[in-house]
């Protein structure tokens, strides 16, 4: 549904974008992560057709963004919702969703019911006449949202949805974000919100001027470390250590008073070294599983960057 | 280009336009002056003077050049609509998922434009009607005859009054690239009243008196103007230049 090839962007000298090459499935979720500057907002704007690439490539549906023609059919098909939410505080709820309806040509009564379907989903069908200027930030976001999604596009590009919202609004959200999950739409989510990206998506990229990784949440975190075991005991010795390395091929390292093993599978192997410890003498307080959270996986993959 | 869609963004601009009173004000109040209150000057200062080889001779000139203050109008009220439609979504950060949606850069800017020109001379024409009307009633009485409608005015009314509100548009949308402020680009835009007011000045000490021939070349020069002045609006507004340019 959306591919990038070697796509590359330059402000003069400045490389915002190097080489990035993703493919997005039709009705993933892809996160995109990176920190401030790491053009992640560019990438976005390429893809939207807002600015143009300076090399590679870049299709939406197989169009190419690089064509004039394919440019005004992908931002059909598209719904965009930018970091600033950018409404018209002066027009009321309804005005400013029924403003860019028009624009995609729907017609009275579709945008009669789009407005209404969204408005109500996002708890503002009540304040619908009300100036977006007198709405709190997270209702403004909500419009922002609505506004991205009444035309009914097949795919959606969200930059930073959740950002400077309360985490009630956030979640509010967030939710519809999963709702529209479930309709299989293609999201596109730029965020630097961890969980969130945990939360909502399918696939990941790590950004920071060039892709540093990809992948499932999952395969991202296994390939951090896979699983760990700890074990906390009242007291580690040599001859526990070496009854734990006699039972795993695993990495074995003490921290304190507590055995963190490298384990492939937690639930066949963790039996054997409980064993294998009590065995040895050793005195048991509790025994966890420690898996890699996403925010690990991105801590390590930008420090090591820098 | 499609004209639909600069229509749906000049009737939104135009909508942002009623509800901000202070603009809505200002275009109303300036036609409003021009087409009541200089006739009723005119009223109040010929006296009984009517009839004399006065006021035969000199009220035609006044009239002419109040006539003009309509241009000046159209020259300065549009930047106040236009600032505020580009430089206050610039600011509010709108232009981005408008440009985001299938419309052209021209059709933008298209919409843009009319939504700036359109409630100015509007305001302007139905101004002139009304300051036509209140002369014709006072000059009846003075020269025994309605001074208007005349060569002159369907000059200024139909060729300068539209030029010259084009050019405060595409002044103000070339401003616009370049300032942050709606107030600031609507200080800037204002400037473009200099030139006329230079004609209006050439006009009353008759080195460039305002007949019709001399109306129609200042359409002409404008006209020429605009021309050049809308290549310059297009270049600048592109969606490109908009999101990573402009200040």
């Amino acid at each position: 549904m959306i591919d990038a090839i070697n796509l590359t962007k330059k402000f003069g000298d400045v490389i915002a974008v190097d080489g990035l090459t993703f493919h997005v499935h039709e009705g993933d979720v892809f996160g995109f992560l990176g920190p401030n500057g790491a053009g992640k907002t560019t990438t976005v704007r390429m893809l939207c057709c807002l600015i143009a690439k300076t090399s590679g490539e870049a299709r939406i549906a197989g169009y190419d963004t690089a064509n004039d023609d394919d440019s005004l059919k992908i931002r059909k098909i598209i719904g965009f919702m930018p970091e600033n939410v950018g409404l018209y505080g002066e027009l009321s709820a309804y005005r400013n969703l029924d403003f860019y309806a028009r624009l995609y040509d729907r017609s009275e009564q579709q945008r009669k019911e789009s407005i209404e379907r969204l408005l109500r989903l996002l708890g503002l069908w009540e304040k619908k006449d009300l100036p977006v200027g007198t709405f709190s930030k997270g209702m403004k976001q909500k419009v922002a949202i609505a506004r991205a999604l009444v035309h009914d596009p097949e795919i959606l590009f969200l930059d930073e949805p959740t950002s400077n919202l309360d985490p009630e609004a956030a979640k509010t959200v967030r939710d519809f974000i999963l709702e529209l999950k479930k309709e299989k739409k293609t999201i596109f989510l730029n965020t630097h919100n961890l969980n969130e990206a945990q939360k909502l998506c399918d696939h990941i990229g790590i950004l920071k001027t060039h892709l540093l990784r990809t992948g499932t949440p999952d395969d991202l975190k296994e390939s951090l470390w896979g699983s760990k075991t700890v074990i906390q005991l009242e007291d580690v010795n040599d001859r526990i250590v070496a009854a734990v390395k006699q039972h795993t091929s695993g990495k074995v390292v003490v921290e304190g008073h507590r055995l963190v093993i490298d384990v492939i599978n937690a639930e066949k192997e963790n039996p054997g070294l409980v064993g294998a410890v009590f065995a040895a003498g050793g005195r048991i307080q509790f025994v966890e599983g420690l898996n890699p959270t996403l925010e690990d996986v991105y801590l390590k993959t930008v420090r090591e960057e820098q | 280009m499609r004209l639909s869609q600069a229509w749906i963004i000049a009737s939104k601009d135009i909508d942002i336009f009623r509800k901000k009173k202070s603009i809505f004000y200002s275009v109303i109040i300036f036609p409003l002056f021009v087409s009541v209150g200089l006739p009723l000057l005119i009223y109040l200062s010929s006296g009984e003077s009517s009839g004399t080889a006065d006021v035969q001779s000199g009220l035609p000139i006044v009239i002419n050049a109040f006539a003009f203050f309509f241009i000046i109008g159209a020259s300065t009220l549009p930047t106040a609509i236009a600032s505020y439609t580009i430089v206050g979504e610039k600011q509010e950060q709108s232009l981005e998922p408008l440009l985001a949606t299938p419309t052209t850069d021209s059709e933008i800017l298209l919409g843009k434009c009319i939504g700036a020109l359109l409630p100015p001379l509007v305001a302007i024409w139905i101004g002139g009607v009304i300051f036509m009307g209140l002369i014709d009633t006072f000059t009846f009485r003075l020269l025994g005859y309605p001074y208007f409608p005349n060569p002159v005015m369907a000059v200024i009314m139909l060729l300068l009054v539209p030029f010259a509100a084009i050019t405060a548009v595409e002044v103000s949308v070339i401003i616009s690239a370049r300032v942050s402020d709606v107030r600031t680009a609507q200080q800037l835009g204002s400037l473009i009243v200099i030139p006329f007011a230079l004609v209006y000045v050439l006009g009353e000490i008759n080195v460039f008196p305002l007949t019709v021939l001399h109306l129609l070349i200042i359409a002409l020069i404008i006209l020429v103007a605009d021309r050049a002045l809308f290549s310059l609006a297009v270049s600048t507004f592109r969606r490109e230049e908009i999101l990573t340019r402009w200040k």
